[in-house]
């Protein structure tokens, strides 16, 4: 429908009004979160949110960058979330052909088994898992967090790529079979390169989970060296609980990774979030 | 049986051992093991000794118990309501090729990639009360009454913080029914208009039952991501003023990290648990369903 055939009808102008007025409000925390990071606290203290600003600087910014840590922070969060990223995505597609292409007892219940595990609030296991870290002597240390959540986001991963694999036509990998190929190249030089948009849609989404992730970091960890950008943002608030434009700042600093992630590969997220729902 | 057909009878078994073994440490094991912990005085540092109902007999005296479940009960209500019915107008309403459709879209699902660490951050200022945003626009605007201590009033901040939820979930909702309605056969849409449908009609007698499958999905992440809750709360308030913005799972992080009552933690997560539990079963029962389909 062209646009001048769209606005012709009043009901629908209107209604088109008042879906632009919701979205602008919608995007108003991004706004003032954006102009109060540019501004210094006692500038808003004193004139208040609706003057005009004395100065525009990149204190705040600078602020949370060098002395609140997050020059610290941001980079453990991909020490920790590309691991995990790559280790789950391996995993999940192991179990996922098996599930998806084998036929053998027990392979519902351990489907269900994942889909189950998916579901759960993930707080049920905090205190055993805490427990484990400390005797197997990860706590405190990358490697816990990673493992945990490689282990955790494997019930997502292979729920979603199971589904997806049994929709690769099954003459392909069977003449492959035919052809004297092993089940592990099938699954590493046919499966794997067939499942990549799948994978591409799953590596977007699960990035930007594990990267956003706060209770794990907060549980596992307690060096401030180690801690991820969530957790030291946490930090960050208690450090500088007077002063609201460096905290502003910092977590739009935070958010920048996944903002990038999320413009670039946009229709990626969004397969990935569809993907595991309407299946 | 030869040594050939054998090998591939076992095949399956090599690509999955790997991961199932991860999983039961990671994630089986743990949920077990939690249940076991929830009978036991365990403090965090010695070692656990059986103590049988008496953590839940405490717990089912505590009124912070209460507190923190009735505080889910409302999120749960909120988020089966707001967002579904938020989310599901909006997917009717971009999914027709209205002009800026993309911008929409992409403005109501921008939140969602915000970690809620920042989300919750991010509101705070907008609710604090002497320069935030919402207080100083109501003064702005002459209606002072309404500026209020929204996370420091008992009766406002549990609604204030459920807010937020709600404003990152829409997206999340809205992306689920644009999926579900590009796979409605067209055809299907057509024919109730040529047969003299309105178009609320239409929507109330064909899109809306051919959606159910996506509003199943949709309550039931709902329902879970309710009983998640936990960084905002953990980032705003930390259960304050007096626990009433606790939520069940706040309120085990406190007794178990913060006063070492890591046994009487346990017990709380085994609700947690149980109450999740029914949801659970009820999507997993619909995903046999669609399996049995196959």
């Amino acid at each position: 429908m062209s646009a001048r055939r769209f606005f012709r009808s009043p009901w629908r102008t209107a209604g088109y009004i008042l879906l632009v007025i919701v979205t602008l409000l919608w995007l108003v925390p991004f706004g003032q979160a954006i102009l109060t990071s540019f501004r210094s606290y006692d500038d808003i203290m004193i004139r208040g949110f609706f003057s005009w600003p004395r100065t525009i600087s990149l204190n705040s910014y600078r602020e949370a960058w060098i002395r609140g840590g997050l020059s610290r922070y941001l980079p453990n969060s991909f020490i920790i979330t590309i691991p995990s990223l790559v280790l789950t995505l391996l995993f999940s597609s192991l179990s996922a052909y098996a599930l998806a292409r084998f036929r053998f007892p027990g392979n519902r219940a351990l489907y269900f088994l994942y889909v189950g595990g998916t579901m759960l609030p993930f707080q049920v296991l905090m205190l055993p898992v805490f427990r484990l870290t400390n005797a197997l002597g990860l706590y405190d240390t990358y490697w816990g967090l990673i493992a945990f959540h490689t282990a955790f986001q494997l019930g997502f991963c292979t729920f979603l790529l199971r589904n997806y694999m049994r929709t690769v036509p099954g003459e392909i990998l069977e003449a492959a079979r035919m052809d004297g190929c092993s089940e592990f190249r099938i699954w590493w030089q046919i499966m794997m390169p067939l499942t990549l948009p799948a994978l591409a849609a799953l590596a977007t989404l699960e990035f930007t989970w594990i990267f956003n992730d706060y209770l794990w970091a907060i549980i596992l960890l307690r060096s401030d060296q180690l801690k991820p950008v969530t957790a030291g943002l946490a930090t960050l608030q208690g450090q500088y609980v007077t002063d609201w434009t460096v905290i502003v700042a910092g977590a739009l600093i935070a958010t920048v990774p996944t903002v990038i992630v999320f413009l670039f590969l946009q229709r990626y997220f969004i397969e990935g979030l569809t993907l595991g729902a309407t299946k | 049986m030869s040594v050939k057909t054998f090998r591939f009878r076992l095949t399956p078994y090599f690509f999955f051992i790997g991961p199932l073994i991860i999983y039961s440490i990671w994630v089986i094991g743990p949920m077990i093991y939690t249940i076991y912990l929830s009978f036991t005085n365990w403090d965090g540092v010695s070692s656990p000794a059986l103590i049988g109902w008496r953590n839940y007999q405490k717990l089912f005296r505590d009124p912070v118990f209460y507190i923190s479940l009735t505080n889910n009960l409302k999120w749960m209500l909120c988020f089966i309501t707001l967002p579904v019915i938020a989310g599901l107008a909006l997917a009717l309403v971009l999914n027709r090729n209205i002009p800026g459709a993309k911008f929409f879209k992409t403005s109501f699902y921008s939140p969602m990639v915000l970690s809620l660490v920042v989300c919750g951050l991010i509101w705070s200022w907008m609710y604090h009360p002497a320069k935030g945003l919402i207080n100083e626009t109501f003064r702005a605007i002459n209606l002072d009454m309404l500026a209020k201590g929204w996370l420091s009033d008992h009766r406002l901040v549990m609604w204030a913080i459920i807010a937020v939820g709600v404003w990152r979930q829409v997206g999340y909702v809205m992306v689920l029914y644009l999926a579900g309605l590009q796979g409605i056969d067209p055809t299907l849409v057509d024919a109730s208009k040529v047969d003299g449908c309105n178009q609320w009609q239409t929507i109330r007698h064909v899109i809306l039952p051919l959606l159910s499958p996506v509003t199943v999905v949709v309550v039931v992440i709902s329902i879970i991501d309710s009983l998640r809750a936990f960084d905002l709360v953990s980032v705003m308030t930390r259960g304050g003023p007096y626990y009433s913005s606790s939520v069940l799972a706040n309120f085990m992080y406190i007794e178990a990290f913060n006063n070492y009552k890591m046994g009487y933690g346990a017990a709380i997560s085994a609700i947690l648990f149980l109450l999740s539990a029914i949801f659970i079963f009820i999507y997993l029962w619909r995903v046999l369903q669609t399996e049995l389909e196959y």
